[in-house]
């Protein structure tokens, strides 16, 4: 009798972790789609951004013809890139493209005069920060998400829940591990 | 996972703090009134008949059904009123680059966080300051001055917003909050009942004058410890308050710095800021002393300002600006270390 209860009380304790690590699961694998949704408005408003830059700077800078072809092709990559490393690879690659781009502004005080530039560089400096940040938060998330899974005992349900690692944003460049500063204002062209 | 651990630590000690401070703060007022009203039971026990007996503890059930309204209203409006008091207004559509910038910033600090964006308002005053305040990440709300726009560059104004952003997720907000609505109603509270009870007591006297002034000079002496007693709480009440208040204050700057140099990983940032504010030491003439402790750096520092050591300690609301820059400088330090090794 003891025993028949005893045991019983068991099953229910089990059932009732089962439950909690279950949906501890689910909920930090909708943080991760969330904290990467939350990059992908960033980029999104990057991507949109850029157009509006090239076309305000294209009169002035006719003869830097080639930094600014480099931008386009950079964001239309970037544009079409699908997954996490593939994505990052290419958004590295035009953050890169643009830094260039605003240090070659610096010979051109007359294009920084015309608040327009200036508007759309802070538009942009702000966007590069928040995807930077969101990146912190999506690392972060995952992370968790993927030690959790990955760890005894809650590995034991990791299948029922259907979790699988999530892919990292990792940094492929060095360039972009220096962190560019695209602060007109402060940057040196580069050499 | 410790630092999640951390955060949950530090907001379960803000909301407890801040049932505690509400508690105590309706027993403080019930005191008042019901220790107000034992004295004057006391005094008027031996009064002859047909004089004024007091009995009903009407001061009681009035000063504690004050202090609830008071920690509701604290509760519900008084983010309103700290931001009211201040007279900042609240950007809602960015009209120069600067508020663009600051608009941006919020932004950014809110994705790094992972909280919702708070609202933005500007303090029209010249000084370098800023503040946050709210019940909870929701419905939060930083503000900085005009003159903190102008003074800061983008990464050091990164830098106080992170600041900010960071007492908002620990729910410092909250208390802090709570307290300014307190202080300023303990304040005026005392106000009003030291001149109550001055009209009062000479009521009394002169009613007893009328019975028998010879007993009314044995009198009852419990009474009369009570009364003095109980004056005295009504004297040092706000200045207990104002230091509580400071108290409550000072030990968060250090952790909102830290957190928010988490935030921004760019500890140097904040620390430039925090220095540039510092060195432009007018005060802050649009915030009040009831909303001080809720400040980035003190707006009216006081002759304490810059001294280290017990009483600079027990009386300011902020620790010394050279010992927060200081720890900012060791984590950037540290910070760059580990970048190294990397």
């Amino acid at each position: 009798m003891i025993g028949a209860l005893v045991l019983l009380a068991i099953i229910v304790l089990l059932v009732l972790w089962v439950i909690g690590a279950y949906n501890g699961l689910i909920g930090l694998k909708n943080k991760v789609a969330n904290a990467w949704k939350q990059i992908d408005v960033q980029l999104k408003r990057r991507h949109d951004l850029i157009p509006n830059l090239v076309n305000t700077v294209k009169g002035a800078m006719d003869f830097e013809r080639s930094t600014l072809e480099a931008v386009i092709a950079a964001r239309n990559k970037a544009v079409n890139a699908t997954g996490v490393a593939a994505t990052a690879k290419a958004e590295g690659e035009l953050t890169q493209a643009l830094g260039r781009l605003f240090a070659l502004t610096e010979a051109y005080p007359d294009l920084k005069a015309t608040g327009n530039v200036a508007q759309l560089q802070e538009e942009l400096t702000s966007t590069e920060n928040k995807i930077g940040f969101a990146r912190q938060l999506y690392n972060d998330v995952a992370t968790e998400y993927n030690t959790r899974q990955a760890t005894f005992p809650t590995l034991l349900i990791a299948g029922m829940a259907k979790a699988s690692p999530a892919e990292l944003w990792q940094i492929t460049d060095d360039t972009e591990r220096a962190v560019p500063t695209v602060d007109i204002s402060t940057t040196k062209p580069a050499p | 996972m410790s630092e999640a651990a951390n955060l949950f630590a530090q907001q379960e000690s803000n909301r407890r703090r801040s049932t505690w401070l509400v508690i105590g703060f309706i027993v403080f007022f019930a005191w008042v009134g019901f220790g107000g009203d034992l004295a004057f039971g006391l005094l008027t026990a031996d009064a002859p008949p047909g004089e004024y007996h007091h009995v009903v503890p009407v001061l009681g059930i009035f000063t504690t059904l004050v202090a609830a309204g008071i920690c509701w209203y604290s509760w519900r409006f008084g983010a309103r009123q700290v931001l009211w008091a201040t007279g900042a207004r609240e950007v809602t559509e960015p009209a120069t680059p600067e508020e663009r910038q600051l608009v941006n910033v919020v932004e950014e600090m809110a994705i790094a966080s992972g909280l919702p964006k708070p609202k933005v308002y500007i303090v029209p005053d010249d000084d370098p300051n800023a503040f946050a305040t709210g019940r909870d990440a929701a419905t939060a709300s930083i503000a900085v001055t005009q003159g903190l726009l102008r003074a800061l560059s983008r990464d050091e104004l990164q830098g106080v917003i992170a600041h900010e952003m960071a007492h908002v997720q620990n729910l410092d907000v909250r208390l802090m909050t709570l307290l300014a609505g307190m202080v300023g109603a303990i304040a005026l509270m005392s106000d009003g009942m030291g001149r109550m009870v001055r009209g009062g007591s000479r009521g009394v006297r002169l009613g007893g004058g009328g019975g028998g002034g010879s007993r009314d000079k044995g009198g009852n002496p419990l009474a009369i410890v009570l009364l003095v007693f109980w004056l005295l709480t009504l004297l040092v009440a706000p200045i207990v308050s104002r230091i509580l208040a400071m108290a409550v204050s000072r030990k968060r700057e250090y952790l909102a710095d830290a957190t928010g140099a988490q935030l921004t990983r760019n500890p140097l940032a904040l620390a430039t800021a925090l220095e540039k504010l510092e060195a432009a030491s007018a005060p802050t003439q649009s915030i009040t002393r009831g909303a001080a402790h809720l400040c980035i750096v003190d707006p009216a520092p006081g002759l304490l300002g810059t001294r280290e050591g017990f009483f600079a300690d027990a009386l300011e609301s902020h620790p010394p600006i050279r010992q927060r820059v200081a720890r900012l400088q060791g984590m950037g330090y540290l910070g760059e270390v580990a970048a190294q090794k990397s």
